[in-house]
């Protein structure tokens, strides 16, 4: 006889069929999400269907707070776990434990994962980035050589500053072979060292026709480059790989060739006004200068020069004044001495003497007689008088008695 | 004239000359060279910005060998 089993012992048969068979304990399933609810205990419940099946799915709390993504009825979705059975509902159901959006959900996730690997290696430090030149000569433009994207650099660029070379490295911007053709034209323009900055451009587009600017040999180009990257990749919302390892994203194209060339008309007006304040300056200083020798032009040592020197020669005639008086009176104090002394001394004099009547003898020999004992009789004598001399002869010698 | 480095070095020793003559308290003689040395700067700099002519060249490859060819962009369409 068959054995008879209860309800749950069947349940329970089933659930462990499920739990040692290697496909259903360990499944990876595709399939469209409908009937998606997030209960308020942070489960997931939902359905996964294609065009003939559907299967109930329960993604627990634990799990499913790791998503990085929020599940949508009408998305199609990977999903990981196992087969088991809900034995109160009588239910076969899918546990997920890793969920991912399918088909454009794969390019999430590897945009996602090359992002974090290479930030990890440091490829979006800010350090890195190198400045813009500020008057770049030579400016390479990786882009696509049809279309809107180079006609709008091209534009934006000239107008803002006509004198510079740019150099278009035509390459594709979607597809398969996009990549490599960009990262390529990255390594030749900085092997041949042929220009100043460098510009990939690309303008909107879904993340797949975005795609080749989000790959890994697209990204290690530009970090590799010796010449600074300005990035502008879509729209100014799409943030691609290549705009985090470039030195400057810009969120346009026409903005990119904004960034790489200072305005020209700007800096000749700048020029223009430093000319303008240096000759200001300049006259100013020059005319400050005059106004100071004006000045000291009309202060009186200028206008009279002579001033001084007649206030010298007024001093000087004062002290020659002086020095005539002190002189002159002097001379009549030593005219007046010598007058006194003149006086005595013509009274002194031989001549006044004989004009009073002494007269002078003199011997032969011309030697003065003064005593009778220079003189016998017979000699010869001289006698001077005031009005001349008298030739004698001594006839007798009388010497003077002292009592008389 | 001393080496001048690139336009923005050049733009910098502008202002600061200008800066000294507008205070004004530079002797003559100096105030004179100073503004021959920003005369000189600033042709220059008008010079620099002249210097490169305008022109668009895409890259060819043939045969591994990249040359450059001038481009007109009307012709791509």
């Amino acid at each position: 006889m068959q054995e008879r089993l209860t309800v749950s012992q069947l349940t329970r048969y089933i659930k462990r069929v499920f739990s040692f068979d290697s496909v259903l304990s360990n499944v990876c399933v595709t399939g469209e999400i409908s009937n998606f609810k997030l209960h308020s205990s942070g489960h997931m419940y939902f359905t996964l269907k294609d065009e003939e099946s559907v299967i109930r799915c329960v993604m627990f709390k634990t799990q499913a707070q790791r998503l990085r993504f929020m599940p949508e009825d009408g998305m199609k979705v990977i999903v990981w776990g196992y087969v088991s059975i809900y034995e109160a509902g009588g239910l076969y159901q899918l546990y997920p434990e890793h969920m991912e959006p399918d088909g454009i959900g794969n390019l999430y996730l590897a945009f996602e994962q090359l992002k974090q690997k290479l930030e990890k290696e440091g490829l979006f430090r800010s350090e890195l980035k190198k400045k813009l030149p500020f008057l770049p000569k030579r400016i390479a433009v990786v882009t696509s050589p049809t279309g809107a994207v180079i006609r709008d650099i091209i534009n934006v660029l000239f107008r803002r500053f006509p004198n510079v070379i740019l150099k278009l490295y035509p390459v594709k911007v979607q597809g398969e072979d996009a990549a490599r053709q960009i990262s390529d034209a990255l390594r030749a323009i900085n092997l041949h060292k042929s220009a100043d900055v460098i510009i990939i451009a690309r303008g909107g587009g879904s993340l797949e026709e975005l795609w080749p600017f989000n790959e890994e040999t697209v990204a290690r180009s530009i970090y590799e480059s010796e010449i600074p990257v300005v990035s502008a990749v879509g729209h100014e919302t799409d943030y691609s790989i290549a705009d985090f390892v470039a030195d400057l994203r810009a969120p346009t194209p026409s903005a990119a060739a904004e960034l790489v060339v200072p305005e020209k008309e700007a800096l000749l007006k700048s020029l223009y006004d430093i000319r303008l304040r240096l000759k200001r300056a300049l006259a100013g200083r020059i005319q400050n200068e005059r106004q100071y020798l004006a000045r000291l032009m009309k202060s009186p040592a200028f206008r009279h020069p002579l001033d001084r020197v007649n206030q010298r020669k007024m001093d000087i005639e004062a002290i020659r004044k002086d020095l005539e008086k002190s002189i002159t009176r002097k001379l009549e104090i030593e005219k007046s001495r010598l007058g006194t002394i003149y006086g005595k001394l013509d009274a002194l004099s031989p001549l006044k003497v004989l004009a009073r009547g002494y007269s002078i003898a003199r011997n032969e020999s011309g030697g003065v007689i003064k005593s009778v004992t220079q003189v016998r009789p017979g000699d010869f004598i001289e006698l001077f008088v005031n009005d001349g001399k008298i030739h004698c002869e001594a006839e007798e010698i009388i010497k003077a008695d002292k009592s008389e | 004239m001393d080496a001048v480095e690139n336009y923005e070095q050049a733009v910098k020793e502008l202002e600061e000359i200008v800066s000294a003559l507008e205070k004004g308290d530079i002797p003559l003689e100096k105030s004179l060279e100073l503004f021959q040395r920003g005369v000189a700067l600033i042709k220059y700099c008008t010079g620099k910005l002249d210097e490169t002519e305008k022109q668009i060249l895409q890259i060819v490859e043939q045969d591994g060998e990249c040359s450059e060819i001038p481009w007109e962009p009307e012709a791509q369409k």
